[in-house]
């Protein structure tokens, strides 16, 4: 038997297992809706500054803290900004971040879940208990002490939010890799000769890595989350950069005034991180792949 | 009059009727074997007897149950609530798992009793201390205190059984009983309802698979087949004369203490399920003595010789075959 | 088991001070301070030592109770968190209570009208109530309750009624996650064979899940609650800067801004332990309810 042979025997579950559940979850109400509305959210801040009614930073000091007006869809804040220019502008930077850092985070989780299920013996009892360490950590704990490291801003939110998710792509890898790396295939790959990474790129990871994707794609909308709260604590991007978090802090100095600047960029992660948690729920049913994220 | 008549007995679940028109009845001082592989639907004619079919999704269709004169079907279940585990009390097949983990053992029993009987916490205590000896539990005091992952299996059952009588009941319902113990537990509890029933009057509707049990303890007994009574009389006739096919099968099933290796005889066919029902005699797949009638014809039950009914239209010892 | 991660996690926040860009000494010094306090604060640190001791000296100042002097405010680091840690016990404690009080309560009426349209509400709530992010519903409550309705305080500490929008804040996202594991849990066991003989003794429906199916429930939801301590911290670090109210949380922050280092130590030390400490308690909690696992244990 030839090498190639035996490694069709026991190839990942077809690409068009996942295709079909995509399509199915889009045709419910639920997962088509609330992927319509995150279509909604990354189209605006992909093309924000051409969909941005005004400039984020366009001052307006005879208009300060107005209503929600024609002129001003969502109203003005404190200088006279457009709050919905500002959403539109924010939505880019709280997208870029929480997807970048989640992207890192889901890399270096799987490698290191990957290789500690593979490996086990002591490599794995150590990577085991540094995740578990940081999995009993409230995110905003871990994300505090790296912004106290590195200082405020955008370097020290992605890392913070990476660090802060890394356990749960880990565990939930390990437990896949170990769970799948006992069976006869993989032993006939073995047999055959087949190197370590060939082994972990052709036969573990493509079965792991439906339920991690799924898992990092929630967990986007949790660091989306975690951005507006460093935002809201003058931790997270800094100003002039808008940023949801940032401006629900600012505010709050005019919550008797002009309630609105919180409002706005409130409905704005509720609509994103609901939509995401909605759309998510939808897919792992049609996905069918309850079970294997419980592992995590 | 007979303590438990039942009339007719229908059972559906869904669109499916697993239990389609059973009779039989008991009086006080018996014991009935209730006989049949499983999907026959004897455990169904417990749970309706109980009145607790709606816990696993079913219903009764139609028919009649009649203890001690009154009717059960569509009794209130406020009503019920008052006969179960007061005049009729159930002992199912899992002892492993019928017992709540987080209680005591002498708290379940003892709850039956101050639940029906009005005993104070002191007398219902004494009370299951009393029942757990005549079951004959040694050290009854210290097993009273312990919970049910201490136990044995056939410990376990035995506290099912005295949760059964604290109550005090008419009637037994014991839905195979040993089926999940070892064999040599199985006699000596089998052994233990016949004592209980034969010492206290009471009622026993003995289901179970093993014609062998029905031997050894049953006075009356009931042949289930695909929902329906196949054969219905005494257990001395039954076993001198089985009148139904199946019932001869079943008994020729039972192994003998001498009987060579590999030899055990087995019912060639597999029962039916629910869904797809044989039209006419539901046994004639299987049967035989099947002939041409028995395929579109249901058999009626009726009598027989030694005052058996039998649903049949060719039975045993009535000439063909 | 607690030892080793304590020693993990001092390790991690000790490393802190050096691994902020800057020389350590600066970190844990008010600029302009005379040659002698630095001298004093090498030779109380021993900061020309390597690392190593450096952590030993400060881990055995950690457990005599000295955590250095806060560098803005010029007070001792422990006399600060003194000051703080009782509002924020006060605000976690009270949020734990309420998630896990009114959460179990919320599950087993759902578990118990299962179908119903009391279920549904609930359940409807939960879905709400889990996808919001604490922080807004925070200053949502802020809006409606303090600013709209002028039932409640907007902020601060200053009386009573000024924990119950943080508390409730909190609690909320608690109470969604307890309420659902306590449905599914009771639903779980209300499958179970033990339950149909309890059915068949003559107990009623109502008996069987609130004195029987409910002990079994609070297993589960025992342990998802002490996995969620962690979460409980950081809720309250989180809302006590939305209310602006006292507390480990709002220190925390504060001090990050000012790069005031040894109260950063300081809190993140506590807020550590506490949570630590709390997974810790779960288990011996767990342990105690389920008689399978102190038997196992002995």
């Amino acid at each position: 038997m030839s090498a190639a042979t035996a490694a069709t025997i026991g190839t990942s579950p077809g690409r068009s297992a996942v295709v079909l559940a995509l399509g199915r979850t889009l045709r419910t109400w639920r997962g088509g809706l609330s992927a319509l509305c995150l279509l909604a959210v990354v189209a605006a801040a992909l093309l924000a500054p051409w969909v941005a009614p005004y400039a984020y930073d366009a001052q307006n000091l005879q208009a300060t803290n107005q209503a929600p007006t024609l002129a001003h869809w969502l109203g003005t804040d404190e200088f006279g900004r457009d709050v919905l220019s500002r959403i539109i502008v924010g939505a880019r930077t709280s997208l870029a971040v929480a997807a970048t850092a989640i992207g890192v985070s889901v890399l270096v989780g799987m490698s290191l879940g990957a290789a500690a299920g593979y490996f086990g013996g002591l490599f794995d009892r150590i990577v085991t208990a540094v995740v578990d360490l940081t999995w009993s950590f409230p995110e905003v704990l871990i994300a505090l002490m790296f912004v106290a490291l590195m200082g405020a801003g955008l370097q020290a939110t992605m890392v913070a939010i990476a660090i802060a998710y890394l356990a749960q792509f880990a565990r939930l890898t390990r437990a896949q890799v170990m769970g799948i790396k006992n069976e006869t295939y993989v032993e006939a790959a073995v047999n055959l000769g087949a190197g370590h990474l060939h082994i972990v790129f052709r036969h573990l990871l493509p079965n792991a890595i439906t339920p991690v994707i799924v898992a990092g794609m929630l967990a986007v909308g949790d660091a989306i989350i975690l951005e507006a709260t460093l935002g809201f604590f003058g931790l997270g991007v800094q100003p002039p950069q808008p940023s949801w978090g940032a401006m629900m802090s600012s505010g709050t100095a005019q919550i008797f005034l002009a309630p609105w600047t919180i409002l706005g960029p409130g409905l704005a992660i509720a609509l994103t991180v609901v939509s995401i948690n909605l759309f998510g729920d939808a897919l792992i049913e049609a996905l069918d792949i309850r079970n294997r994220l419980r592992d995590s | 009059m007979p303590l438990l008549e039942v009339h007719d007995l229908g059972v559906s679940i869904g669109r499916l009727q697993p239990l389609d028109g059973i009779s039989l009845q008991l009086d006080r001082g018996q014991i009935l074997g209730v006989v049949g592989e499983s999907g026959s639907g004897k455990s169904l004619t417990a749970m309706a007897i109980m009145g607790l079919l709606p816990l696993i999704g079913g219903r009764i269709h139609h028919g009649s149950i009649r203890l001690d004169g009154t009717e059960l079907v569509g009794l209130p279940e406020p009503a019920y609530r008052k006969l179960r585990g007061h005049k009729i009390a159930l002992i199912t097949q899992n002892p492993m798992t019928s017992l709540d983990p987080m209680c005591s053992v002498g708290f379940q029993i003892d709850q039956v009793a101050r639940l029906h009987l009005g005993l104070t916490a002191t007398q219902a205590r004494q009370r299951s201390i009393d029942l757990l000896q005549q079951l004959r539990i040694p050290d009854a005091a210290t097993v009273y205190g312990q919970f049910p992952h201490q136990m044995s299996g056939g410990m376990k059952q035995r506290i099912v059984i005295a949760m059964a009588l604290a109550g005090e009941p008419d009637l037994i319902v014991a839905d195979e009983p040993t089926t999940a113990l070892d064999v040599t537990i199985q006699a000596q509890i089998i052994q233990i309802l016949v004592d209980l029933v034969r010492s206290r009057g009471l009622a026993l509707m003995l289901i179970t698979h093993d014609m062998g049990v029905v031997a050894q303890a049953c006075d009356q007994v009931v042949v289930l087949y695909g929902g329906r009574v196949a054969e219905s009389s005494s257990v001395a006739a039954t076993f001198a004369q089985p009148a139904h096919p199946y019932t001869k099968a079943l008994i020729a099933c039972i192994a003998q203490a001498d009987q060579a290796p590999g030899s055990l005889q087995g019912i060639p066919g597999m029962v039916p399920s629910v869904a797809d029902h044989a039209p006419g005699c539901r046994f004639h797949p299987r049967c035989g003595r099947a002939q041409a009638l028995c395929q579109t014809v249901v058999p009626p039950l009726h009598s027989a010789r030694h005052g058996q009914q039998v649903a049949c239209h060719f039975p045993e010892g009535a000439g063909h075959g | 088991m607690l030892v080793p991660v304590f020693l993990a996690v001092s390790l991690v926040i000790f490393m802190l001070v050096h691994l902020v860009p800057g020389d350590p000494i600066d970190n844990l010094l008010q600029i302009g301070s005379s040659p002698e306090q630095r001298a004093a604060l090498v030779a109380r640190y021993g900061l020309d030592q390597p690392l190593v001791v450096q952590y030993g000296v400060w881990l055995r100042q950690l457990l005599a109770g000295d955590l250095g002097d806060a560098i803005v405010l010029r007070q001792p680091v422990t006399e600060l968190i003194a000051e703080s840690l009782p509002h924020s016990l006060l605000l976690g404690g009270l949020a734990f209570v309420f998630s896990a009080v009114v959460g179990v309560l919320a599950g087993a009426v759902a578990a118990s009208y299962r179908d119903s349209a009391l279920d549904r509400g609930v359940m409807a709530f939960i879905l709400l109530g889990s996808t919001l992010p604490s922080f807004w519903l925070g200053l949502l409550l802020m809006l409606v309750f303090a600013v709209q309705l002028e039932w409640l305080p907007v902020s601060g500490a200053r009386s009573w009624s000024a924990l119950v929008l943080p508390v409730l804040t909190i609690g909320l996202h608690g109470v969604a996650l307890v309420a659902r594991v306590t449905r599914a849990a009771m639903l779980d066991v209300g499958r179970r064979d033990f339950v149909l003989m309890l059915h068949a003794k003559g107990l009623s429906h109502s008996q069987i899940q609130w004195r029987h199916v409910l002990r079994h429930a609070l297993l589960p939801v025992v342990t998802i609650l002490s996995l969620r301590i962690g979460w409980i911290v950081g809720g309250a670090v989180t809302i006590e800067f939305v209310f602006a109210r006292p507390g480990l949380g709002s220190l925390l922050i504060t001090s990050i801004n000012q790069r005031d280092y040894p109260v950063v130590q300081g809190c993140l030390l506590m807020l550590a332990m506490a949570v630590m400490l709390g997974t810790l308690l779960g288990d011996v909690v767990q342990a105690a309810m389920d008689p399978r696992v102190r038997d196992s244990l002995k």
